[in-house]
């Protein structure tokens, strides 16, 4: 058992862990696979949902009862963009602090970037990490890297990795540069029905930029990344994605360009999803002012007008999913020069409150459609069977305090790293309850 | 009236009294400059760190002169900013500088924001003198001294500032201070060397150095860094000079009271041709003379002095 400070609890988890019979009432069951949105009593046994019903099911002896009164209870959420940093630099995450601070920030599962030290680009890794998942809080899909090293050049075993469980490919960080590289890579990943996870940026535009290229980084004079770096290689991966009828994931999308090629795309019948990520519809490159690396990621914070396109996007189903792009980092990496400071942010303990807040509290989504794009959709996207509560699915289960008012204090985190771009930010709605096969890995209050 | 500011980080948001009472705290300490003895006591005791990450000869010496006007107690630090990446971190440095108990900082620094980063490492007074394209304050701070000691006024001035204002601190320290200033300020540059985004410069813009010298009374040429041509910015040096270098031939329907200016070093010949740069127009070693008088103003008054007043310098 894990506790922290203000109550919130981490439970040790395996696979051979017992598995209660667990009753969860009065709760507002959200589950738009099946049309659901009513208050429901759910009942799980032996890992699996065994009932959902308005009246208390008969013949079904709980060991634990969940009163989720005001509350939401959804499948469990999947956040498929998250950065592990194990193996290679375990100071900043490891596979358990992170799949901690998934449990806490309601997921039940995550895919991991192969962006690690060594890379994720061969089957002994991808086996590495599902072994390393096993007595973790929550279900890890490993990303197998598109590239040998992702360097660009000679592609990974896509057949072992999958073989081996991994869902999908990216060589997140940096794009596949070479235009017919990722045509081949494309082309091959047709083969295991796996999506390929497009980083988009121009290298090249990018020209080593550190935040985005606007009139604030004209005043601030920090180089900047243009937003067209993005667009370029968005455009050229939806167009080589619709001519070679592969799948394509378009990762982080942050610019109203992207956003519209992406609409475009998908009018034409393209294979194409996408993500953006929480601090895309919150901040803007406005809110660098004071040069705050907690704020420095890339793609970079782009304009208020981008902002907004982005909350269209996800408005009328252009984004399909909202990620977090958790990215750990060191202090000591990020309390340096502006332009020295590693990019990235953490997320997975912020992503729902934040998702809530922004989104669903200023109706720019229904309930409903956040579970789409934090459960539904990704487990399609990286085809797995979750992203329900159907009666037998496996009973992973988030339940949901949308109306809890807290504050964000990064010394309470799961994740090893602090550096959040919401440190001191006034959020509504966390996770209170996280169950993964049946069993509760994460309560709010521990009780 | 003592300065509303704390640190001098940048001229963006400096008010215009804060500018007025720095110019005119300046020509005070000019006239200091021009005594036999040339040294005041008013920061007896202070200890200044100059932290210069950057190569800088005039702006280094023209701060260490300014520190011993004043009878402070300098403390140079140099360091390329490559050799420090392998060692400490600058917060590290800083706070084991401030462990010494030291006064005020003056930084100079490859990457932008360095001087706001220091305010939040140490209680240390900070005077930017350079961080990366951001802003040179004091240069433009000399500037308009020069500028205001010719003409006797700033308002309502044209000044044409010509070069690489992509890569230019003294470019944006310059547009800002001099709007404040109620002055009219033209940026020129090829389009490769001006950034993409200009509004929030907040002054007019072009790539035509004929339109930006009509009727100005200053011009004000940039540095010409040589490796911008190298990494496809512009294509050669003669086409450059061909388009922006200041000669006499484009300067002939300028007023003869048009001042020539720039902040050091000249690519003679390049950006500004020499007969220009040594004519009566040229008040480029003004410049460098009211650099030191600009310099102990802002050290003064951010050092506790409080009114540009005779007696109190």
């Amino acid at each position: 058992m894990y506790k922290k400070a203000n109550g919130q609890t981490i439970y040790p988890y395996g696979p051979e862990s017992p598995k209660p019979a667990i009753l969860i009432k009065n709760g507002r069951v959200l589950d738009p696979e099946n049309a659901i949105d009513d208050v429901l009593f759910v009942a799980i046994k032996e890992g699996k949902i065994v009932s959902f019903s308005t009246e208390e099911p008969e013949e079904f002896t709980p060991d634990t009862v969940i009163d989720a009164a005001g509350k939401w209870v959804t499948p469990g959420l999947v956040d498929l963009h998250v950065h592990l940093r194990e193996p290679g630099r375990e100071d900043k995450e490891t596979i358990i602090s992170g799949t901690q601070a998934a449990a806490a920030g309601g997921f039940t599962a995550i895919a991991c970037m192969p962006n690690t030290n060594p890379v994720l680009d061969e089957e002994s890794k991808i086996r590495y990490v599902i072994q390393r998942s096993e007595y973790c809080s929550c279900h890890i899909y490993p990303v197998g890297s598109i590239t040998k090293g992702l360097e660009g050049k000679v592609l990974s075993p896509f057949g072992e990795m999958v073989k081996a469980g991994a869902k999908a490919v990216s060589d997140d960080g940096r794009s596949v540069y070479n235009a017919n590289t990722m045509r081949n890579a494309l082309n091959y990943a047709k083969s295991f029905d796996i999506p390929v996870m497009c980083h988009c940026e121009d290298p090249d535009l990018a020209n080593n930029g550190h935040m985005n290229e606007s009139v604030v980084s004209t005043r601030l004079g920090v180089r900047g990344i243009p937003s067209i770096s993005e667009e370029v290689f968005v455009a050229r991966d939806i167009m080589l994605a619709e001519y070679t009828g592969a799948r394509v994931h378009i990762c982080h999308v942050s610019t109203a360009g992207a956003v519209q090629l992406i609409r475009w795309a998908k009018k034409r019948g393209a294979k194409v999803t996408c993500e953006t990520c929480p601090h895309y519809f919150v901040f803007t490159d406005e809110d660098l002012e004071t040069y705050d690396t907690h704020k420095k990621m890339n793609p970079p914070l782009r304009t208020p007008g981008d902002r907004e396109a982005i909350i269209a996007g996800l408005a009328d189903g252009t984004i399909d999913i909202i990620v977090s792009d958790h990215a750990p980092h060191c202090a000591e990496e990020k309390e340096v020069e502006f332009d020295e400071a590693a990019f990235g942010v953490i997320g997975l303990e912020t992503m729902l409150g934040v998702s809530i807040t922004h989104l669903v509290k200023k109706d720019h989504l229904s309930p409903l459609d956040l579970v789409k794009k934090m459960s539904v959709e990704p487990n399609k996207i990286f085809g797995l069977n979750g992203g329900s509560l159907s009666v037998d699915s496996t009973a992973d289960v988030t339940i949901i305090d949308p109306d809890a008012t807290w504050t964000v204090d990064p010394s309470l985190f799961y994740s090893k790293s602090r550096n959040s771009a919401f440190e001191g930010l006034s959020l509504q709605g966390y996770a209170a309850t996280t169950i993964l096969n049946g069993k509760v890995v994460f309560d709010r209050t521990g009780e | 009236m003592p300065l509303g500011i704390q640190h001098l980080l940048g001229l963006h948001g400096v008010s215009e009294n804060d500018i007025q009472l720095i110019l005119d705290t300046a020509d005070n300490f000019y006239e200091v400059l021009q005594r036999e003895i040339k040294l005041v006591p008013t920061l007896r005791g202070k200890t200044v760190v100059n932290l210069f990450y950057e190569n800088s000869t005039r702006t280094r010496l023209s701060f260490e002169l300014a520190e011993k006007r004043l009878s402070a107690s300098p403390l140079n630090f140099s360091a390329s900013t490559s050799s420090v990446k392998k060692g400490e971190t600058l917060k590290d440095t800083i706070r084991n500088i401030e462990a010494m108990k030291i006064d005020m900082v003056v930084v100079r620094h490859s990457s932008p924001g360095v001087p706001y980063f220091l305010t939040q490492c140490t209680d240390a007074i900070i005077i930017n003198a350079g961080d990366g394209f951001h802003e040179h304050p004091t240069q433009a701070l000399l500037d308009m001294m020069t500028i205001r000691r010719h003409f006797k006024k700033l308002a309502g001035l044209k000044v044409a500032i010509i070069g690489d204002v992509l890569h230019s601190r003294v470019a944006r320290s310059n547009a800002w201070g001099m709007k404040t200033m109620g002055m009219d300020v033209t940026l020129c540059a090829p389009p490769t060397l001006m950034p993409q985004h200009t509004d929030s410069l907040g002054v007019t813009v072009t790539d035509n150095i004929f339109e930006a010298i009509e009727g100005a009374d200053v011009i004000m040429l940039l540095r010409l860094q040589l490796e911008r041509q190298t990494s496809g910015l512009f294509p050669s040096v003669r086409e450059y000079r061909e388009l922006y270098g200041v000669d006499l031939e484009k300067l002939v329907n300028v007023p003869d009271h048009t001042l020539i200016m720039h902040p050091g070093p000249i690519n003679r010949g390049i950006e500004l041709a020499s007969n220009v740069a040594d004519s009566e127009r040229s008040v480029i070693l003004d410049q460098v003379t009211n650099g030191v008088a600009v310099r102990m103003a802002a050290l003064y008054l951010l050092g506790g002095g409080e009114s540009g007043d005779e007696e109190h310098v």
